[in-house]
Parts: structure tokens; sequence; C-alpha cells
């Protein structure tokens, strides 16, 4: 028998290549993603449900969107 | 969702720009969007301007994606590199530096005003409906041409990334975004990690 896992999607941000521009945050339906600090934007991964409007956004292309298992 | 103040300031972007035509004295207003935003990033460590004020950022999302003039392609590699940002933003303000220069042979009289808008640091606009003369010392005006000369430029580049790249693209190499989070990353005690995954 397999255990039954959900698969959902989660996007995350390469921080390091983050130019803090906030173009994701005024996107996201769910305000599940803020900039730290002017450094870079984080996702609060309970929250996000991996819509990948972000990562359509960004003018960096440093979001990605995930799948993770639930 | 109500849409609140600071989603209009694009309006503020575009009067801006159109008022320049008409007055070059004008152009001082744009003073605005350079100590704005570094009096956010020194005072209060965020990107506040960015993330929340910045009119012409708003302007650019508002015709790329609304209107349709963005091709929405991936900004390219070398672009969004750290070498070709912190390149700009030096260059840039080389380029204002010498606009500050050229302000102060004016105010110092060795040099005449000169009624041009310089874009793109190559072409010069003949601009001389915008300015009549007035009170002030001639080296005022020459500021003003100066500096216009900065945000149309700036504005034109931005519509060729907006154009080309997505909508947003300029704030990828925008000297006032890459400065601001340079600041911001001074102040932040920890630094990001690469993170992925
Ligand atoms: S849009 Fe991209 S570059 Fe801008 S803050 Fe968000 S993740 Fe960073
Ligand atoms: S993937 Fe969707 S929900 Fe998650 S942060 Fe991006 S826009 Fe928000
Ligand atoms: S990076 Fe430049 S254009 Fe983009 S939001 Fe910041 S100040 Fe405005």
């Amino acid at each position: 028998m397999t255990a039954i896992t959900k698969r959902q999607r989660r996007a995350e941000v390469d921080r390091a290549v983050c130019v803090a521009c906030g173009c994701c945050l005024k996107v996201c339906p769910l305000s599940a993603i803020e900039v730290y600090r002017g450094v870079y934007a984080r996702v609060d991964q309970r929250r996000c449900v991996g819509c990948g409007m972000c990562a359509g956004e960004c003018p960096a292309g440093v979001i990605s969107v995930w799948e993770v298992q639930a | 969702m109500k849409k609140t103040w600071n989603e209009y300031l694009w309006i503020a972007s575009l009067t801006y720009m159109i008022l320049g035509f008409f007055n070059i004295l004008f152009a001082w207003l744009g003073l605005l969007c350079f100590f704005f935003p570094l009096g956010i990033a020194i005072v209060k460590g965020t990107k506040g301007y960015c993330n929340h004020y910045c009119g012409r950022s708003q302007l650019f999302s508002l015709l790329g994606n609304r209107l349709g003039l963005s091709r929405k392609k991936d900004t390219p590699r070398w672009m969004k590199s750290k070498a070709f940002r912190y390149g700009f933003l030096v260059f840039f303000f080389a380029m204002f530096f010498l606009m500050l220069w050229n302000t102060w042979l004016v105010f110092a009289g060795a040099q005449n005003l000169k009624q041009v808008v310089t874009l793109l640091w190559t072409f010069k606009l003949p601009w001389h409906w915008a300015y009549r003369g007035t009170l002030f010392h001639p080296g005022v005006a020459q500021f003003a041409f100066g500096f216009y000369s900065v945000m149309l430029t700036s504005t034109v580049l931005g519509l060729i990334t907006m154009a080309l790249f997505r909508p947003r693209s300029w704030c990828v190499y925008c000297p006032m975004g890459t400065m601001t989070q340079l600041i911001c990353k001074a102040k932040c005690p920890q630094k990001p990690r690469r993170h992925v995954p």
C-alpha cells in the first residue's frame, strides 16, 4: 500500500539575486510574499498556494515554483 | 480590493514628464524621487519607496501589463547580473556628477545656459520653448535641463526594456533601486544566502 501524499506547489525566491523591487508583492493574491528589510523577497510557505503569479511578474526571474510534499 | 492613494502615483510620474515640456523648472520636483527613496532606505532600512510609492514603476507595469505593451520575455541574464547593475549605477552617477559640474559652470559664469535636453547622454534635443527666462539665476535652469535629461533618459530606457522584456525590467538595473538595496544590505544584520530548496 502506498501512502497517500498530496502534492502541492510553493514559490521560492533565490534571495542572493533578488533585487527587492517588490513587483511580486503587488500581484500575489494571498499576500504571501514580502520584501525583507529591502534586501530580498521571502515567501510565507503557509500562505502561498503556488499559483505562480509572482514568478511571472518578477523582472529578475528569480522566483521558481516547486512541488512539495504536504 | 480597494485601491489606496499610493497606487495612483503613476499619474504624478506621467504629469512630471509632461510638465517638463512646458516649463523646465518643474524638473526640480524630480529631486523628490531621489531624496524619498534614499531617506526611507537610510532611516527605515527598507525599500518602501520601490515597494509602495514609486510611480514610474507603476507606469511601466500599467503600460506593460494592462495595455499589453510588453513582450513579457525573460530579462537577459547579463542585465540582471551584479556586474551590470553596479556598473550602471557607477556610470549613472558619473554622468550625474558631470551634469552637476556643468550646472556649476553656469552658476560660476564660466559657461552660458544651454537649453537642450540630452537623451541617452548623447542626443541633444532642442528644448528652448520650455524656458523663457525668470528671476532666477540661469544656473537654476541649467540644473533643471540636466535633471530632466536624466529623468527622460531613464524613462526611455525603462520603456525600451519594458517593451522587450518584462514590464518592470527597468527595476532590475534602476540606479535608485540598486542604491537603496545596497543601503538596506549594509543595514541588514543577516546576509542573504543563495536559497534554493
Ligand atoms: S519581483 Fe523578483 S526581484 Fe523583485 S522583489 Fe520579488 S522576487 Fe525579488
Ligand atoms: S506563488 Fe502565488 S500565492 Fe505563492 S507567493 Fe507567488 S503569487 Fe503568492
Ligand atoms: S527600482 Fe527604480 S523604478 Fe523600480 S520601483 Fe525602485 S525606484 Fe522605482
